[in-house]
């Protein structure tokens, strides 16, 4: 008689992490088609339409790229981070700061034609999501406030920031009142990269940030003593590696790279600032870092997938007529699948023999 | 022959590719002390596992009282008559001792003070049951593991390396006690690697080597040198001897130092002074959580004081972290191998570098890989450390063999002072004599060295100075060779008027 038990595996095996990824992958597809049942929708029409459709135009993949670029740097950002068990909640938040920086710029030198205009509005959204993420980082290192918790509820306070500024100082005053800033200029916006579609060259930046990612988790010494200190906190301290220095690193570059995907956003598909920026991007970041493994190349691939999601969704809604609570959903059962199934990167199913009593 | 009240007949246990256990025939009988002695994997700890019902064998019979039994869980085994006594102990530290063990013990809690108390006087485990055992020492602690099991009524008890915690006058009550237990009736399973214990105490000794049977014999009748080869496979190279010249100039001096802990239970420091010697080793004897552990950390860096608390070479260095104490040569070797001296899940290549990298392993702020992987190498050489490469895991090492690669990291850099602390504990008899005679060759080379340790033996065999730690304060030094075992014992128990007092 035999019987399935797990037991650790002896080694690290390079080929589980995408295994257990593409494993996550085929759970979500079976939830999502007992979803898609439960609506009474064909399944196959259903994960069609969501996993297929957006890339049989080119319109459908300008859209898929579009979301990436927005995920690609979030989750750069917040790998480096979660390495090192510094758990930034609050990308979302970061991203506001970002696109509230960036508005302001593009609205004080509206008409400008400076090719200068765009680098220095993705500059100050950088520093306003370093700057909102070091508020969580101050109070982590001087008075031990968890870094959760706070990045978390700062979000909130991005949120009423944002609500703030595009009913008053930042509203559009020709704008009849609506709670958003001027279109931005032409130098205010990242141009387009495949015509046709609205995909634009924060995608780009994304890539970049990505090849910088993957050059600093392999080479840095800084990121080897994130990864220290993340592992095995008792050696980072007895190697001398400062803790207080690893959280500062770890919220600055994933509060940065968050503040530069909102710029993405505001000078991107949106042309001005308003109340909805972002569909979650900040926290859907956080399951693309973790399902791309924490590995820059992971994340590449895992934002792809996370976007088609998003943009799958909205097609789901128009050709099956479900509604779009679906894209979060699949989100969340692609995340759960991952959890459950990365138990597989430290152990192996086995069939044993069971002992003869 | 008595009849054997367990008996294990082929028992096989395969964790992946490894063999922990292969066809182990054992047999244990009523009233008989059986010591198992092995090297560190050599899988002991496999076997008792599957006796107290922990791991279940991949094949092979197990008999209880002459019957065939399938011991499923630790709750069976004690259900059949077997208790163990573990290394590390699981005792509520804000409970008493009365109602830690009535946490196993079914019975009212005057009833039950009545039954400590009477086991207490049978077996000679003095214990005062309304005690809190925050306020026990571990000889008092371990007394209580071993009333809890006694008081279950068990037929078998296995003790896991139950005298590494203790003191040597504890160590000859415990045994007592056990002799009082065979007396009964009861079997003792007595697992360490300390051969003159087994010599002094056991029956049988079951030899374990490579997860085999090497051997079954009677240990009164054997020299530690015979059973030792049994154990290894071969003979130890003799130690060369001590220091012949005299100790070279003061290298580093800790002073008035006071340290209060965060943690309650761990014992304050006060007014520690000691001084190191270049060319000269220093033991820290005593049983540990003495304050050993803030002491090493004190010299370390990990805990900073007042510049002057302590000071190398002249320079006041109390307020440096370890990093910065590193890049003035002094190293350290941390009792805990995974998870401080290394990063379990990192390759050794990555793992050299933890503690080395300031010394050309960088290249403005970017990791030189090559170099890296090269000095693991030579790491690995130098200390002829056994593993499938430079890209091993450290956690994939055995504890001897990642224990010699951070002694050889912690020596790749030429240290002037180097603190070690428990170096060979856990390590196997060929792994920690390689680990001494190189502590002796770094002290004939003019390094000034501090080693911190329990075992006695050890310190006498390679220390020049000796100071004791008792409930955070620190005995005058005491030089090896004027004072003995016995002496120093009493000084672990806190009698410092014990020692022949020779500071120099």
């Amino acid at each position: 008689m035999t019987k399935l038990t797990l037991e650790p595996r002896s080694e690290a095996s390079a080929f589980a992490p995408v295994l257990v990824a593409a494993l996550a992958l085929v759970l979500t597809c079976i939830g999502g088609a007992v979803l898609f049942a439960i609506y009474g929708v064909s399944p196959i029409k259903g994960l069609h339409a969501v996993f297929v459709e957006p890339l049989l135009t080119t319109y459908g993949i300008g859209e898929v790229l579009l979301k990436m670029a927005p995920l690609l740097l979030i989750a750069q950002g917040l790998a480096i981070g979660f390495r090192a068990q510094v758990w930034n909640i609050g990308a979302e938040g970061q991203l506001i700061l970002g696109a509230i920086a960036a508005s302001i710029l593009a609205i004080q030198f509206d008409g400008t034609t400076s090719p200068l205009l765009l680098p220095a509005m993705v500059l100050a959204g950088m520093l306003a999501g370093m700057a909102w993420a070091a508020i969580a980082a101050a109070l982590r290192t001087q008075f031990n406030a968890n870094e959760i918790l706070v990045t978390f509820m700062l979000t909130n306070v991005a949120l009423q920031l944002l609500y703030y500024l595009v009913t008053g100082p930042l509203r559009d005053p020709m704008g009849f009142n609506f709670p958003q800033s001027i279109s931005f200029g032409q130098s205010a916006t990242f141009p387009l990269i495949v015509s046709g579609t609205r995909a634009n060259a924060s995608l780009l930046l994304g890539l970049g940030v990505t090849i910088v990612a993957w050059v600093f988790v392999r080479y840095s010494f800084a990121n080897y003593k994130l990864s220290v200190g993340g592992l095995a906190p008792g050696a980072a301290f007895y190697a001398g590696f400062s803790s207080k220095r690893a959280i500062w690193i770890a919220l600055l570059v994933s509060g940065g790279a968050a503040g530069m995907a909102g710029v993405g956003e505001v000078a991107g598909p949106l042309g001005q600032l308003q109340r909805n920026i972002s569909p979650g991007y900040g926290y859907a970041g956080i399951i693309v870092a973790v399902l791309g493994g924490l590995h820059p190349v992971g994340i590449l691939f895992a934002s792809a997938i996370m976007a088609l999601v998003y943009v799958g969704g909205d097609f789901a809604l128009l050709s099956v007529g479900v509604p779009d609570a679906v894209t979060g959903i699949l989100q969340g059962l692609l995340l759960i699948s991952y959890l459950a199934c990365s138990l597989l990167l430290t152990m192996r199913l086995r069939w044993a023999r069971e002992v003869p009593a | 022959m008595t009849e054997p009240i367990l008996e294990l007949q082929g028992v096989t246990k395969i964790y992946g590719r490894t063999v922990a256990n292969d066809a182990v025939d054992f047999r244990v009988e009523p009233g008989r002390i059986h010591a198992v002695l092995g090297e560190n994997g050599a899988g002991k700890s496999t076997l008792m596992k599957i006796i107290y019902g922990v791991v279940k064998p991949d094949a092979g019979q197990v008999a209880w009282n002459g019957k065939a039994v399938d011991i499923t869980s630790p709750a069976h085994a004690r259900r059949l008559g077997i208790g163990m006594v573990f290394q590390h102990f699981s005792l509520f530290e804000t409970l008493t001792v009365t109602e830690n063990i009535s946490l196993a013990v079914p019975g009212r809690k005057q009833e039950l003070n009545a039954r400590i108390r009477a086991a207490s006087a049978r077996f000679g485990l003095d214990v005062e049951p309304d005690a809190r055992v925050h306020s026990l020492t571990v000889g008092e602690r371990q007394r209580i593991e071993i009333l809890r099991c006694i008081l279950q009524e068990p037929k078998l008890i296995i003790l896991d390396e139950p005298t590494s915690v203790l003191p040597p006058q504890g160590i000859a009550r415990l045994f007592e006690t056990l002799r009082a237990l065979a007396a009964e009736g009861i079997a003792v399973i007595f697992i360490s690697h300390k051969l003159d214990e087994i010599r002094a105490l056991c029956d049988t000794a079951t030899i374990m080597r490579a997860g085999r049977v090497v051997g079954v014999v009677d240990p009164r009748r054997e020299t530690s040198k015979s059973l030792t080869k049994l154990m290894i496979g071969r003979e130890v190279a003799a130690m060369k001897s001590r220091r012949s010249g005299p100790a070279g100039s003061e290298v580093l001096q800790v002073s008035d130092l006071d340290y209060i802990p965060e943690n309650p239970y761990a014992p304050r420091l006060e007014k520690l002074n000691l001084t190191l010697r270049a060319g000269d080793i220093l033991g820290i004897a005593g049983v540990s959580g003495n304050g050993q552990d803030a002491l090493t950390r004190v010299l370390s860096g990990e805990i900073t004081t007042d510049p002057d608390r302590v000071v190398m070479n002249g320079a006041a260095i109390g307020a440096k972290g370890p990093a910065a104490r590193r890049k003035l040569g002094l190293h350290f070797i941390p009792e805990e191998r995974l998870g401080r001296g290394a990063v379990p899940s990192h390759s050794l290549s990555q793992n050299a570098g933890l503690t080395t990298y300031h010394a050309g392993l960088l290249n403005s702020g970017f990791l030189r890989l090559g170099a890296r992987r090269a000095r693991a190498t030579a790491m690995i050489d130098a200390m002829d450390v056994r593993c499938s490469g430079p890209e091993a895991a450290a956690q994939s090492l055995s504890g001897g063999n990642l224990q010699k690669f951070i002694v050889s990291r912690e020596l790749a850099l030429g240290p002037k002072v180097l603190i070690a602390e428990q170096p060979t504990w856990g390590v196997d008899v060929g792994a920690a004599a390689a680990i001494r005679q190189c502590l002796l060759n770094l002290r004939d080379e003019g390094v000034a060295l501090l080693i911190v340790s329990e075992e006695l033996e050890e310190l006498m065999e390679v220390c020049d100075r000796i100071q004791v730690m008792f409930r955070g304060r620190l005995s005058p030094s005491i030089r090896v060779g004027e004072t003995d075992i016995e002496h120093i014992g009493l000084a672990m128990a806190g009698d410092f008027d014990e020692l022949a007092l020779t500071d120099d």
